[in-house]
């Protein structure tokens, strides 16, 4: 479905590139939940912006679907991945329909009317991520788990095989934080999307994801949770002195 | 949308109320010509006195429509520049054309005095302040232009256009400070704005430009309302940011340009009307408030000039302080009603 070959992403500049990481090569199958985990600054997002298109990578081979992503037009990849951000400038007085037809812009006339399959797409987004009731509201009345489900409606109304969340768990709390993640995983096997998401979450993603992109300063590790494990894969993306990976609660733990 | 239809019956209200405006714009002046005959002059073209005649086909009616196309314009550039700098305070000055008019038109008014009798000549002519103000809008437009082509950050250019703005403004204080009373003062009276004094020919070249720029606005529409999830969103639905970008600037460049080198430098319509109207009409569809700020820009100018001709007596104000003494009260209060301000 999508796969990365030996792929080094990071930033062009005048003065040379600035890679952020390398030889990463990874492969997310149809209707896959896919966790990326690792420290804060790490390059999660830059990965995740390299392999939505965003951001040119530095070497190596995208590609989605059998193409190459930076063959891809940029309508096209509209069409191909949709994507959740964080902390974006979105204005708050758009109501929440509003603001998932905009997911459908890549399909609608030059002016943006929507077709009737389109409404038909954003009102199944809607019964998907089960918010009929916050339909007619503003995106000011929303709290931040009700907005991280309308984002992620909005993406599901782009009708795309793939979509990239980056960290939407943040600022919710533990129960909402189980629930988009649960949302997710209902996503995936209902609709048979692959989704690709970074969190900090990692004893939830451990839970519901069908594999996990380990990202370190020098590797990046993919597999299932349980093959990671095994590998004792986890017992080195912190520093060792306050926390640990305990095998047997499959959970990070305090050091006592 | 199902409210759709809510918002067509409120855009009708708005024309009505642009047709009542000029009408109402057309039957004051100095001197008194009643309603009766107005209509007869302007659709049967029965005469009933030449003289009326004159004033409404060759003043009064130039006139509202430098008031349409300036209030609707400069209204226009200022949604423009709102929702691409996803910036509640920006408007059509935030590329500094105004300034960048004013540091033309002070040039020529002021210069000559500074740098020597040469350029004296020529000076003072209406044209010449024409000129001088679309060269100055033009030079700063391409300037801002440059920088954005070289910018990836939207953020950097409104910046960059608010040093302009206040480079231009720091050369034409210099100017001020060296020129003679006389100069000085038709600089003031230039900078005051009026809507007058246009001939059929000036106000079908701002017609000309009012719709170039509306007509690319129509184009953004779509885009403007994906930018309304930020650039990375709408990068994400396909948008090409720059392109976009650029045809933006240019549409508002324009509107604004050409308004200001005929009007002078109108301030306070561009900022405001978008946000009465977003009061008005609760949406952020662009759809649906770009006629609606198109009219609601248009009643502002001529509600704003009907106020500056005061009527009863036979003072005019400048319009540039009416537009700010009625407008900003009413934002003012607007915003203390609905004590939340969301953008």
């Amino acid at each position: 479905m999508i796969s990365a070959r030996d792929l080094s992403i990071g930033y062009r500049n005048k003065s040379g590139d600035t890679c952020i990481a390398s030889t990463i090569n990874l492969e997310i199958e149809e209707g896959e939940l896919v966790g990326l985990i690792g420290v804060n600054g790490v390059g999660k997002s830059t990965l995740l912006r390299s392999l939505s298109g965003v951001q040119p990578y530095l070497k190596g081979e995208v590609s989605i679907l059998n193409k190459n992503l930076h063959k891809l037009s940029s309508e096209e990849l509209a069409k191909t991945i949709s994507v959740v951000l964080t902390e974006q400038p979105i204005s708050k007085n758009l109501s929440v329909s509003e603001l998932i037809a905009l997911g459908r812009q890549p399909y609608t006339n030059w002016i943006g009317s929507l077709s009737k399959d389109d409404r038909n797409k954003i009102q199944n987004a809607i019964e998907l991520v089960n918010i009929e009731d916050l339909k007619d509201k503003k995106c000011f009345e929303l709290s931040d788990g009700q907005l991280q489900k309308v984002l992620i409606a909005r993406a599901l109304a782009q009708d795309t095989p793939f979509i990239i969340l980056d960290e939407p768990t943040t600022h919710l709390d533990m129960y909402h934080q189980a629930y988009v993640l649960k949302l997710l995983k209902k996503l995936t096997t209902e609709t048979n999307k692959s989704i690709l998401f970074a969190t900090h979450e990692i004893n939830l993603a451990l839970q519901l994801c069908d594999k996990i992109i380990i990202m370190e300063k020098d590797k990046v590790t993919a597999g299932s949770p349980h093959e990671l494990i095994e590998k004792n894969a986890f017992s080195n993306i912190f520093p060792s002195d306050l926390i640990y990976f305990d095998n047997e609660s499959v959970s990070f733990k305090i050091r006592t | 949308m199902p409210y759709s239809a809510k918002y067509k019956g409120l855009l009708l209200l708005l024309f009505i109320l642009v047709c009542l405006t000029a009408l109402i714009n057309l039957s004051l002046g100095s001197v008194d010509i009643p309603l009766k005959d107005i209509f007869n002059i302007l659709f049967t073209k029965g005469v009933t006195q030449e003289s009326w005649q004159y004033i409404i086909l060759e003043y009064r009616l130039p006139k509202v429509f430098t008031a349409i196309f300036t209030g609707s314009g400069l209204a226009v550039s200022g949604l423009l520049m709102q929702t691409l700098f996803r910036n509640p305070l920006a408007g059509p000055y935030v590329l500094g054309l105004s300034s960048g008019a004013s540091l033309g038109v002070a040039i020529v008014i002021m210069g000559a005095s500074v740098f020597g009798a040469g350029t004296a000549a020529l000076l003072l002519s209406k044209w010449s302040l024409v000129i001088a103000s679309s060269l100055g809008s033009l030079l700063v437009l391409l300037a801002v232009l440059l920088a954005s082509a070289k910018l990836r950050d939207t953020m950097a250019i409104l910046i960059i256009g608010l040093m302009f703005a206040s480079l231009t403004a720091a050369v034409v204080s210099v100017l001020a400070y060296f020129s003679p009373a006389a100069q000085l003062q038709q600089y003031i009276f230039w900078s005051f704005g009026s809507l007058g004094n246009l001939s059929w020919q000036e106000v079908s070249i701002l017609a000309i430009f009012w719709f170039l720029g509306t007509i690319l606005a129509i184009f953004c529409i779509k885009n403007l309302n994906t930018l309304l999830l930020g650039e990375n969103y709408a990068r994400s639905l396909g948008v090409k940011i720059s392109t976009n970008r650029f045809i933006i600037i240019i549409a508002t460049s324009l509107l604004a340009g050409s308004i200001t080198a005929f009007a002078g430098p109108i301030a306070f319509v561009g900022l405001a009307v978008p946000h009465l109207i977003r009061q008005v009409i609760p949406t952020n569809d662009h759809k649906i408030l770009l006629p609606a700020v198109i009219f609601g820009g248009a009643i502002l100018m001529l509600a704003c000039d009907i106020a500056a001709q005061m009527p009863g007596t036979e003072y005019t104000l400048p319009i540039n302080a009416i537009t700010s003494l009625i407008g900003a009260p009413v934002v003012i209060w607007l915003l203390i009603r609905k004590r939340k301000f969301i953008f």
